[in-house]
């Protein structure tokens, strides 16, 4: 087993025929996950990826007639909002969104609305997920992660890269790896990763990659403390980082004294949880 | 992106929120016409954007024309904490009964906006929030309905307003409610918000900040960015896409990703030196992009070894390869460079930077041990 995707998905892609919409669609084809769909407002009919795919003009369209359960948005940010709604009422369950620069209102109108629909989104602003050797949703590259017991859960992109590529350069796999993007308002949070790793056959232990901003790894470690018995090691990026200043991610941001690396370290370390001092040592701990 | 006061009250007062009919001023002659026109007392307040303005002498009263063009003119030569001021604003001076606290702002863990007040406003509204948490009244506003009038009664009521008030202040809540809704604010607040002598209300200073990601939509708005509270090379980074801060150390930086650029400043310091700059090419970096953030990064004076740090994902090693050759013919720098690339097309990359002078790591943390020996003059 993993979480949220595996071979079983049936993936529609939103934004199939843009640059960066079609490229990825293209590795996660070439990766063996179902990309059942796309959509581009106009382009119904046509097909992309040399008959691979067909086009739709419309989410709810591709899902009737392709029964798509899972969608992810290449949209740009300007249309993000009105992707985000549109999956939320075609009938998929599961809604990814990679695009960055979304604007905080408009996320607190979609949270608002999932949370009514109780569908699930990921992201915005995230690499999406990986199950490695079923399904690759999103932009996490497939060969640097091989199938094993470690869950792992990330505010960060290429962080994350770097912690699988490690992993599997000891011979450690993921069951699922799901990057949850570092916005400060978004969908699935740490917390629900950690309750579906909990209860995931599969994964036998957990990585959970932290940055500074928010206090959502505090509330994860108050989580892990209660309710996990799997084994977690966690890093948190930002200790260097001078406070008040913004570090790219809106969510990155220490606000009034919030959400430093050592508040966040302390409160991990106090729930069992074993931080690590660099991403390459996340593996040193696990197989020691 | 944060808006002066006099452009935040501005704003405020197109959504009908009561404020002092004064005017802004570049020089000490201007000064004197608005307090002319406005007669009586005037404040004369610096138009900077930092906190703490009174304190710092920047915020006088002046009894006339004459004294205000004087204090203008100081005024206007001062620097409040490394920020010149361009700008002071004139408004008639205000008798106060009272100042109440009214903000709106995201409520990051609630995922909502949250309205926020206070009878015990003014300059230690932060002090109230800190001792006394229990004298901020706090209304939840749904993203999807809006502000509701009975909910600015409940704050009314909270921070006991005088009933005769109660329709002036539901018109200063859904002013500010839209100010922050059609601005993309992340936050509007009016502190303090007066009951003045005459017993009506007016919002004797304002703040706003705009969702930089929002800004697209808003071109008026945009167009008031004070480009004195951004570095240089901050600004120069931001035309290429790059985001950089500059920081204090010797070892400068170029990762892709936010949360990686942080981990390897991070390192970096694990292992005994201090990271010169937060620099994050972002996703799907050009030659261009990457060439500009070297020429940035060597500019700082103080940088005695570079370390990049790319792992490729979206970004292609080969294409970083390039931007480094491209600017490195350019720049031709002087300190060590240690480069580590890994990821889509790394190996590629890697074979194109063979023949450039340049230290090459495998790993992250061989990488951060070989730019701290470097920047010590330990490895050429």
């Amino acid at each position: 087993m993993s979480i949220l995707v595996d071979k079983n998905t049936r993936l529609v892609v939103q934004g199939v025929t843009g640059r960066e919409g079609l490229f990825h669609t293209e590795q996660m084809v070439n990766y063996g996950t179902q990309v059942v769909a796309g959509t581009r407002p106009g382009k119904g009919g046509e097909w992309v990826l040399d008959g691979k795919v067909p086009v739709f003009d419309s989410v709810k369209v591709a899902v009737e007639a392709t029964g798509a359960n899972t969608s992810i948005i290449f949209v740009p940010a300007k249309g993000a909002k009105d992707a985000m709604l549109e999956a939320a009422d075609s009938g998929v369950e599961f809604v990814v969104c990679l695009t960055e620069h979304v604007p905080v209102q408009d996320m607190m109108i979609v949270r608002s609305y999932y949370d009514q629909k109780g569908i699930r989104l990921l992201g915005p602003n995230c690499p999406g997920l990986l199950t490695p050797g079923e399904a690759k949703v999103g932009i996490i590259p497939g060969d640097i992660a091989i199938p094993g017991d470690v869950g792992v859960v990330s505010r960060s992109g290429t962080l994350t890269y770097e912690v699988l590529y490690a992993l599997k350069e000891r011979g450690m796999g993921a069951s699922t790896c799901v990057g949850i993007g570092g916005d400060p308002v978004n969908g699935t949070n740490f917390i629900d990763c950690l309750r579906m790793f909990e209860e995931d056959d599969q994964t036998d232990r957990v990585v959970m990659i932290g940055e500074i901003g928010g206090t959502d790894e505090e509330k994860a470690a108050e989580f892990i403390n209660k309710h996990m018995t799997k084994p977690v090691v966690s890093f948190i990026a930002g200790k260097t980082a001078p406070p008040g200043k913004r570090m790219g991610h809106a969510g990155a941001i220490v606000e009034g004294g919030e959400g430093t690396a050592a508040e966040k370290v302390k409160a991990l370390e106090k729930a069992g949880v074993r931080v690590a001092d660099h991403p390459e040592q996340i593996a040193e701990m696990l197989a020691g | 992106m944060k808006l002066h006061e006099y452009q935040s009250k501005q704003i405020f007062a197109q959504y009908g929120v009561p404020v002092p009919k004064g005017r802004v001023a570049s020089t000490p002659a201007e000064a004197r016409q608005i307090a002319q026109e406005l007669g009586g007392r005037v404040v004369i307040k610096s138009q900077v954007l930092v906190g703490g303005r009174g304190k710092a002498g920047g915020i006088k009263l002046a009894k006339d024309a004459e004294e205000a063009e004087k204090l203008a003119g100081d005024i206007l030569t001062m620097t409040i904490k490394g920020l010149p001021v361009r700008k002071v604003l004139v408004d008639p001076a205000a008798e106060i009964k009272t100042e109440i606290y009214l903000g709106i702002t995201n409520d990051r863990a609630a995922r909502r906006p949250v309205l926020m007040g206070s009878a015990a406003g003014g300059v230690d509204i932060e002090e109230v929030a800190a001792t006394t948490p229990e004298k901020i009244i706090k209304v939840h506003i749904d993203p999807l309905m809006g502000l509701q009038d009975y909910q600015i009664l409940d704050m009314a009521l909270g921070i006991e307003l005088p009933k005769e008030l109660w329709g002036e202040f539901n018109t200063v809540c859904q002013g500010l409610w839209r100010a922050y809704k059609e601005s993309d604010a992340t936050l509007a607040e009016i502190n303090p918000l007066a009951i003045l002598g005459d017993g009506h209300l007016a919002a004797l200073d304002g703040k706003m900040i705009l969702d930089e990601n929002a800004l697209y939509r808003h071109p008026e708005l945009a167009e008031k960015r004070d480009l004195d509270v951004e570095a240089e090379s901050e600004i120069e980074a931001n035309k290429y896409g790059l985001t950089y801060i500059k920081l204090e150390g010797e070892i400068g930086c170029m990762v892709n990703g936010a949360g990686l650029a942080m981990a390897t400043m991070d390192i970096i310091k694990h292992f005994g030196g201090e990271p010169a700059n937060f620099l994050d090419i972002g996703g799907g970096a050009t030659a261009e992009k990457v060439s500009a953030a070297i020429r940035i990064i060597l500019k700082d004076p103080n940088v005695k070894a570079v370390l990049f740090n790319i792992f490729g994902g979206i970004t292609r090693g080969d294409v970083v390869a390039e931007g480094i050759l491209t600017a490195l013919d350019e720049v031709k720098p002087s300190v060590p460079l240690v480069v580590r690339l890994a990821g889509t097309n790394a190996a590629e990359g890697r074979a194109m930077l063979a023949g450039a002078n340049m230290i090459t790591a495998e790993t992250l943390a061989e990488a951060a041990q070989k730019a701290v020996a470097a920047a010590k003059g330990e490895l050429k």
